[in-house]
């Protein structure tokens, strides 16, 4: 019966399965309208794959319950065997109840309690579904969409949820098991409650007070011990037990003590580092300031504070300001470090902060005044400013040079490569966006795709994996995982990164086979991206307990977490069939804050976390630490989520042809939902600022007992001193 | 291996790969679309304001949120005639010997597109209200106000380019709002943003991905026949930044329509040539002449019926509503009046 009925389900499911299929196929006689690209192929292959899920769910399930039942069947031939297994393994406390209850004689019933409502609602919500499925098919062809690959990213987003719906379904699964073993465990216990009810039997209560007498045996606990007080021999105890509190969060690992590094070399990157971190909270201000103002554009009006230059500031002091100063701090910690060399000029590090923290200073002065360089995204300040941060970076490629050459080791470490082949390119594309030779009509356009591409993925996101190949395998205490891993990456991010450029302008005036180029480089980004994400992930391997313990590696894990998705993103937002939704849109902000921040911001704070206390020899308060990690990441995901749902509905209404304002009435509370979390982000950069405070100059809290030894050291050597002198 | 050891010549190949893709990528490209444009025969050259206005737009960053592109894909369409194309920009030149080119092509649509906004929105009383409080004219809008582009006179001067501002938005000010040089050259420079037309004959590049429900609507036949268009959504799109969305106009710049004698009467004929050729019959009220309407926006018969009905039935207005081939009529009428007064 239950067979018949199985195989009757199956060709149910078949047909319906087949026969929106059919309806495809004869969809106006064209006999190629099915296509895996189309919406409808799509739907089709989601759809399948739900079907044939639920299906094996259903098979499941039918199975689960025909091995409950032959397992009933063959328990209840040996029940006898069973309860005395049973009684035999009472515990003390069970013994107890047994004879408590003999003795009130009182009667304990349990009711069970059986579901076989379940089956026959999921069967109903089965059915439902598949009569959604069909419907969704009937639609299919009416909203066919030209081959896109941008679909079938799409698709794989979609795929997720799914994926999550059979891993929901595999514990609904596991807990119908359960229930089945229950209700069969309590039958079970209900003979054994019977069984003892009827049986009066003296023999059984002698024994079982033997059981319970063995049972109640315990030890003093000081049988090996004795009694004499603990005396710890090796040192194990390391907190001072009266000390202790109860902790509010986990106590992660604290630095470890290194070698002392240069002075010199100390005080020259922790000055870039804080000049960074002043730029964030300069930058991110400003940024915090200009989202507001699209929920209240009336906030001032005061031009040097008005939107349109602000915005420049903003970006501009985050990219040459805090990402660039934080990248050369950490990279003149490294570079010296890897090359088994001491720095070739010293004076030549202090130019470049010099040089950078001028033209910030200026270029953030000149914006605000209205001094700017026509507008194309992230060359607004003008060329004089704008070459004050190309001396400093000239300065510092002669620099890290020049250390290079005197290493003393043969090879080059991969993070040297990343590291000044991102100064080297930086300079050339400063070059190529400042140089008027080019710039005239389109040209302009054409240099400007290339150089606001290039400016992030050549100069920030090259330097910020030298970064990353270095300070990740330090901090996991494992080599990397791969060195050609890293070295395919190189290749290819600048063989597929110089192409992409000009996907900014996808449907514009610009050569159409220019923009195909950066649509195929940006396809191509998934080789270097994969490599680099899998050699991350696999220097983890074996490791990864280590995260819980580490205030640093978090955010190296959401930073390659970041390093993932967001490129893919920009993979993805590349094809022409995503830039027809995205292109213009808030899209466009929510990307650039994942990478810039998601990326490099959270590459930055785990490098300079695990740099600053070995320079500084303090520790900045965990608390502080995980709170800054929880804010900066809730934070961004508040400020991009919301900014892509919504800029996702923008797009679609451009498409539909609404009128313009309505876009702009729909995304105010996405707007609202970016300015929450924009304030979250700023907030973190304030915790940012006071654990910098305290690896900085914190007041370490005296301990007496160095101090006082400190101080024996002191008047040891005066006497020794003196009596010197005599 | 050799190369990867020798810093010399690791780094040496990492910068010429770079560089070598950077001139076949960027830079030729460049030249190419920079040598090998003309600007069109028909453009005309941007006036002394308006080249003036230009530098205002630049300085204050403007192209954050608005573009200077008509992409060559249908949704697009609303912006501009045609796509635009590389001899569109051809004219572009260096702005100075401290600001680079500026074709203001811009990255993001924050606010409309402005590559036709000569001709959308010719109004040079619009502009200036809208600059100096975009809020008086759009309620739902976020652009910054641009009030320091104005000061504030007790008794202004003969030639002074009075605006009025309602005195909510002159946060307890008195005296009457005056627009300053840079106000009125950045709107010259607005006004004379419009698409040029290609030389006859030339034929003009399509646009791509359109939409294909309305098409298959269209095959299958709604059972309404023609298809309803939205007229409210038309009156957004084309006339609410002047008339307002509850039909109330603005005192003292732009006449209501709630009421209107144009808009009540039966007779349709003047409000089609209104729409069509633009009205200055109401200037000595104080309020500013109406643009073309019709004729820039290239509206149909049935989107102009749509909206003449949306206005004549909407906000307590009751009267008789016309239809699309009534609206023809009337349309081919006053064209021919319109070519007979010229």
């Amino acid at each position: 019966m239950l067979k018949k009925f199985r195989l009757f389900l199956i060709g149910a499911i078949l047909l319906l399965v087949a026969f929106p299929l059919n309806h495809v196929f004869a969809q106006d006689g064209i006999p190629s309208s099915f296509s895996f690209q189309s919406i409808t192929g799509i739907m089709l292959i989601i759809i399948t794959l739900l079907i044939l899920v639920l299906l094996a769910a259903f098979v499941l399930q039918l199975k689960v319950k025909e091995m409950n039942k032959e397992q009933l069947q063959s328990d209840q031939e040996n029940i006898e065997q069973n309860i005395s297994t049973y009684i035999s393994r009472f515990t003390a406390e069970q013994i107890d109840q047994y004879f408590l209850w003999k003795q009130k004689r009182k009667r304990n019933n349990h009711q069970n309690e059986n579901s076989g409502v379940g089956t026959a609602g999921k069967t109903f919500l089965f059915l439902v579904f598949l009569f959604f499925a069909q419907q969704l098919l009937a639609q299919g062809p009416a909203q066919t969409v030209t081959g896109e690959a941008g679909i079938v990213i799409t698709t794989i987003l979609i795929l997720t949820p799914i994926l999550l719906g059979i891993i929901i379904m595999i514990v609904k699964v596991m807990n119908v098991l359960k229930r089945y073993r229950n209700n069969l465990k309590i039958k079970e216990a209900e003979k054994l409650a019977e069984y003892l009810q009827q049986k009066d039997d003296v023999n059984l209560d002698a024994a079982l007070m033997q059981r319970k007498a063995a049972l109640d045996f315990s030890l003093h606990n000081n049988e090996l011990s004795g009694n004499a007080p603990p005396f710890d021999k090796r040192g194990l105890i390391q907190t001072d037990p009266d000390q202790t509190e109860l902790p509010i969060a986990a106590a992660k690992k604290r630095a470890l003590k290194r070698p002392n590094i240069d002075p010199a070399l100390s005080k020259l990157v922790l000055w870039y580092i804080g000049c960074a971190a002043f730029w964030l909270i300069f930058g991110t201000t400003i940024g915090e300031y200009i989202g507001i103002k699209f929920v209240a554009p009336d906030a001032d009006h005061i031009s040097w504070l008005s939107f349109g230059r602000l915005r420049p500031v903003h970006t501009n002091s985050v990219f040459w300001g805090w990402a660039s100063l934080g990248m050369l701090g950490l990279g003149y910690y490294i570079v010296p470090k890897v090359s088994n060399a001491p720095l070739a000029s010293f004076k030549k590090g202090w130019y470049t902060l010099y040089f950078i923290n001028a033209a910030v200073i200026l270029g953030s002065v000149c914006l605000m005044a209205g001094i700017n360089n026509a507008g194309g995204e992230y060359r607004e300040y003008i060329w004089p400013v704008m070459a004050l941060f190309g001396i400093g970076l000239v300065l510092t490629l002669i620099n890290f040079l020049q250390t290079i050459a005197r290493r003393t080791t043969k090879e080059i470490y991969i993070s040297n490569w990343y590291i000044v082949s991102g100064i080297m390119f930086g300079l050339v594309i400063a070059l190529v966006a400042y140089l008027p030779f080019w710039q005239d009509a389109l040209g302009e356009t054409i240099i400007q795709g290339y150089y606001m591409h290039q400016g992030v993925g050549m100069w920030f996101m090259l330097f910020t994996l030298g970064i990353v190949y270095y300070f990740l395998p330090q901090q996991l205490n494992r080599p990397i995982y791969s060195y050609s891993l890293g070295i395919l990456a190189f290749w290819t991010q600048i063989l597929f990164y110089t192409l992409i450029g000009t996907h900014h302008f996808v449907f514009s005036a610009i050569p159409w086979w220019l923009q195909t180029v950066a649509i195929v480089g940006s396809a191509g980004m998934a080789i270097p991206v994969i490599a680099g994400t899998t050699n991350f992930l696999m220097t983890f391997k074996g490791a990864w307990y280590k995260v819980s313990d580490s205030y640093t590696l978090p955010f190296f894990l959401v930073g390659i977490i970041f390093y993932f998705s967001g490129s893919m993103q920009g993979t993805a937002e590349a094809f022409r069939s995503s830039n027809l939704i995205w292109h213009f849109t808030d899209f466009t902000v929510a990307h650039s804050h994942l990478t810039m921040y998601g990326i490099i911001s959270f590459f930055l704070w785990a490098g300079i976390y695990a740099v600053v206390p070995r320079l500084t020899g303090k520790e900045a308060p965990q608390l502080t630490i995980g709170a800054h990690f929880w804010f900066a990441l809730v934070g961004l995901l508040f400020y991009t989520i919301p900014l892509m749902i919504g800029a996702t509905l923008k797009g679609n209404m451009w498409i539909e042809g609404k009128p313009f304002i309505d876009s702009v009435v729909m995304m105010a509370p996405y707007w609202l939902w970016r300015a929450i979390g924009g304030s979250l982000m700023w907030f973190s950069h304030l915790l940012f600022a006071y654990n910098l405070y305290k690896m900085f100059s914190g007041n370490v809290e005296l301990n007496v007992t160095e101090v006082a030894l400190e101080k024996l050291v002191v008047n040891n050597s005066s006497e020794s001193g003196a009596q010197a002198i005599i | 291996m050799e190369l990867f050891d020798n810093h010399k010549k690791l780094f040496s190949a990492a910068a010429l790969f770079f560089i070598g893709l950077t001139i076949l990528v960027a830079i030729l490209p460049a030249w190419r679309n920079q040598y090998n444009n003309a600007p069109l025969p028909n453009a005309t050259p941007m006036s002394e304001d308006a080249i003036k206005g230009k530098e205002v737009f630049i300085s204050n960053g403007c192209v954050a949120c608005h573009t200077q592109q008509v992409r060559n894909i249908a949704m697009d369409k609303v912006w501009g005639e045609r796509p635009s194309i590389a001899a569109d920009y051809a004219g572009i030149h260096r702005q100075s010997i401290w600001v680079n080119t500026a074709t203001l092509m811009g990255t993001e649509r924050t606010g409309p597109d402005l590559t036709n906004i000569g001709l959308r929105q010719p109004s040079k009383e619009w502009n200036l209200v809208h600059l100096y409080n975009p809020r008086i004219v759009v309620k739902e809008s976020v652009m910054p106000a641009y009030s320091w582009l104005f000061e504030i006179k007790e008794q202004p001067a003969k030639n002074d380019v009075v605006v009025n501002v309602p005195d909510a938005f002159l946060y307890g000010q008195k005296g009457k709002v005056v627009a300053m040089p840079k106000a009125l050259q950045l709107v010259a420079y607005l006004e004379s943003l419009k698409q040029t037309k290609l030389p006859d004959g030339s034929p003009s590049p399509d646009f791509l991905y359109k939409q294909q429900v309305a098409a298959s609507e269209a095959k299958t036949g709604t059972s309404t026949g023609a298809t309803v268009l939205n007229g409210e959504a038309l009156y957004t799109a084309n006339c609410q930044s002047c008339h307002q969305a509850n039909g109330e106009g603005l005192l003292g710049a732009f006449p209501a329509l709630k009421g209107s004698k144009v808009v009540l009467d039966d007779n349709a004929a003047l409000m089609v040539n209104i729409i069509m050729n633009g009205y200055t019959g109401r200037e000595k009220e104080g309020f500013g002449p109406m643009p073309a309407v019709g004729t820039n926006n290239n509206l149909s018969a049935d989107e102009i019926a749509a909206i003449m009905n949306h206005e004549k039935t909407s906000w307590g207005n009751n009267a008789k509503t016309v239809t699309a081939d009534e609206v023809k009529k009337l349309m081919d009428l006053v064209k021919d009046s319109a070519t007979e007064n010229k």
